[in-house]
């Protein structure tokens, strides 16, 4: 049943300035990294992807930057506080290949990490693109170090690790490296950078993307995206690059609330 | 055909639907002006469907035109409209009306604001008052979508058959309905109330349609939680000539339309029929 299930918070994780990762107890059963939960605060509710999902604790976690009026009001919420969670909902990452490039933007490395436990768990070898504006918005980089990643951190203002963009240490990493894998998740611009080298370098991938979104069960339609209609919420958000090259609207345009459609 | 509100707001969604064996597409509906709807949660699921309040959100005519360019026409379209009175329907369908094969008024969604959708729908003139006016204003054909939050469902349609409607559409959503989370007891809907569909309000529909088949002379449009080639046949039996089907894509995605094409080919060579026009309205024989 599509219906929100409310759980208390029973942790609060404080990963940088901006970004927190809320856990709940939560029967752990077919979800994947790249899912994503709609959330609801008992006000609004919006889609959040899973950042953990720990099958043994039976706990998952989602991680929220606070950037508007929703996000703030969940900041401030503490641990035993309620919020109520559907899902999970999309399709995940497909965990293949032997030595995967994992690239996460900013909050874009909530999917991310959950991929890489999970990957590295089942004997993959995971290097970690890190990128953030600066040092104290890399995000878990304890918990990468601790799966067993490979972290390649870099920052736009040079305070930690590469100096630059992450489609720049990305693109280094592809030049030095032999990988049979992609993953990303970020700024879309990002992506689509990263979209054109992966097809230079002939290496299958997957990106995660995001729309704006309402029912997140596949009807309303509003996270279509052009030419081929597909919803995000029901076969993405997760795409593979073969479909990535369909989507003629990636790294170009989205639609808000309304439908109306705005630059990238 | 693909029913209005589900997908439907971008021309590849409704390519999609076209290339999946629906034989016609529905646009969601859209108004003069671009309109954001209501916040979310819009849509919950119920037993035996769905209850939403989306809210019409609909990103306004002119930039709906640029949508409707790029339909591919490998199906007809269908483009469902909005507004709170004669001239503003008229408009918007003078404005659409070389970019599609037909038109279906949208006076029936129970969830709308400013007197839009079944304020009108529940209202005998105002329903005659604007069919007759967009009838005047386009040479395409015009469906109208009723809604069965009336105590009379054939005074509405006569209304609206008599305007010049060439078909009608039964049903909108049911209600509105409610849920309530009971855990912290807050309505789950942001607009607290919301449209029903899905399985559930199939017998209404149904009844709907047999009530309406004896009244007009028009062709009836059946929708209302159909999952399967059976479903299909009880509307056509109760007197649909076609069928449109929304909420069942969230259970079974767009395989729906082509499943339920191989069923009901089957059912029709078992018993002999050699077209749909001669199962409708077996029911009330």
């Amino acid at each position: 049943m599509q219906v929100p299930k409310v759980v208390e918070i029973k942790r609060i994780e404080e990963e940088s300035p901006t970004v927190k990762t809320f856990i709940f107890d939560w029967k752990v059963d077919s979800e994947k990294p790249g899912q994503f939960m709609m959330v609801w605060n008992f006000k609004d509710e919006k889609p959040m992807s899973l950042s953990l999902i720990d099958k043994l604790k039976n706990e998952i976690g989602i991680s929220i930057r606070n950037v508007g009026v929703f996000t703030e009001k969940i900041h401030k919420l503490q641990i035993g506080d309620k919020l109520g969670l559907r899902g999970p909902y999309g399709k995940g990452f497909d965990i293949s290949g032997k030595k995967v490039l994992a690239v996460g933007g900013g909050i874009g490395m909530a999917p991310i990490i959950a991929y890489s436990e999970e990957a590295s768990k089942m004997g993959v070898d995971v290097h970690i693109v890190s990128a953030a504006n600066t040092m104290d918005e890399l995000l878990f980089s304890d918990r990468i170090k601790r799966s067993g990643a490979k972290l390649l951190t870099c920052t736009d203002d040079g305070t930690h690790g590469f100096c630059g963009y992450g489609t720049d240490l990305a693109e280094k990493a592809l030049s030095e490296e032999d990988y049979d894998m992609v993953v990303s998740c970020g700024p879309e611009i990002m992506m689509k950078k990263l979209f054109t080298m992966v097809e230079k370098y002939k290496i299958s991938s997957q990106f995660s993307l995001e729309r704006y979104m309402k029912c997140g069960m596949g009807l309303c339609g509003q996270c279509c995206v052009d030419d081929e209609g597909w919803r995000v919420c029901v076969e993405g958000p997760v795409f593979w690059q073969d479909e990535i090259r369909m989507i003629t609207e990636f790294g170009r345009y989205k639609r808000d609330s309304s439908g109306q459609k705005h630059r990238i | 055909m693909l029913a209005a509100g589900i997908l439907g707001s971008t021309a590849s969604s409704l390519n999609w639907a076209g290339k999946s064996g629906a034989g016609a597409v529905v646009t969601k509906s859209f108004g003069l002006n671009p309109n954001k709807g209501y916040a979310n949660p819009t849509t919950v699921e119920v037993t035996g469907g769905v209850i939403n309040a989306i809210g019409l959100s609909n990103p306004g005519v002119e930039n709906f035109k640029s949508e409707l360019e790029k339909l591919n026409k490998s199906v007809p379209a269908v483009a469902s409209l909005y507004g709170a009175n004669p001239e503003e329907f008229s408009e918007i369908a003078t404005r659409v009306e070389d970019l599609v094969d037909a038109l279906e008024l949208n006076i029936s969604c129970p969830h709308a604001m400013g007197g839009c959708g079944s304020a009108i729908g529940q209202d005998p003139e105002l329903t005659r008052e604007i069919v007759k006016s967009v009838k005047k204003s386009v040479d395409i054909p015009v469906f109208v979508k009723l809604t069965p939050n009336v105590t009379d469902i054939i005074g509405i349609a006569r209304s609206a058959a008599d305007a010049g409607a060439d078909a009608l559409t039964m049903i909108n959503s049911l209600g509105p309905g409610m849920r309530i989370d009971i855990e912290t007891g807050n309505p789950i809907l942001n607009n607290k109330f919301g449209g029903l569909s899905g399985p559930a309000v199939k017998p209404i529909a149904i009844r709907c349609i047999f009530e309406v088949y004896d009244s007009v002379d028009i062709p009836l449009i059946g929708v209302g939680g159909i999952r399967n080639y059976e479903d299909v046949i009880e509307f056509l039996y109760a007197g649909a000539s076609c069928i449109q089907i929304g909420t069942s894509i969230m259970y079974d995605g767009m395989g729906i339309f082509g499943k339920i094409v191989t069923g009901l080919e089957r059912f029709m060579d078992d018993k002999g029929y050699d077209s749909v026009s001669e199962m409708v309205g077996i029911a009330h024989k």
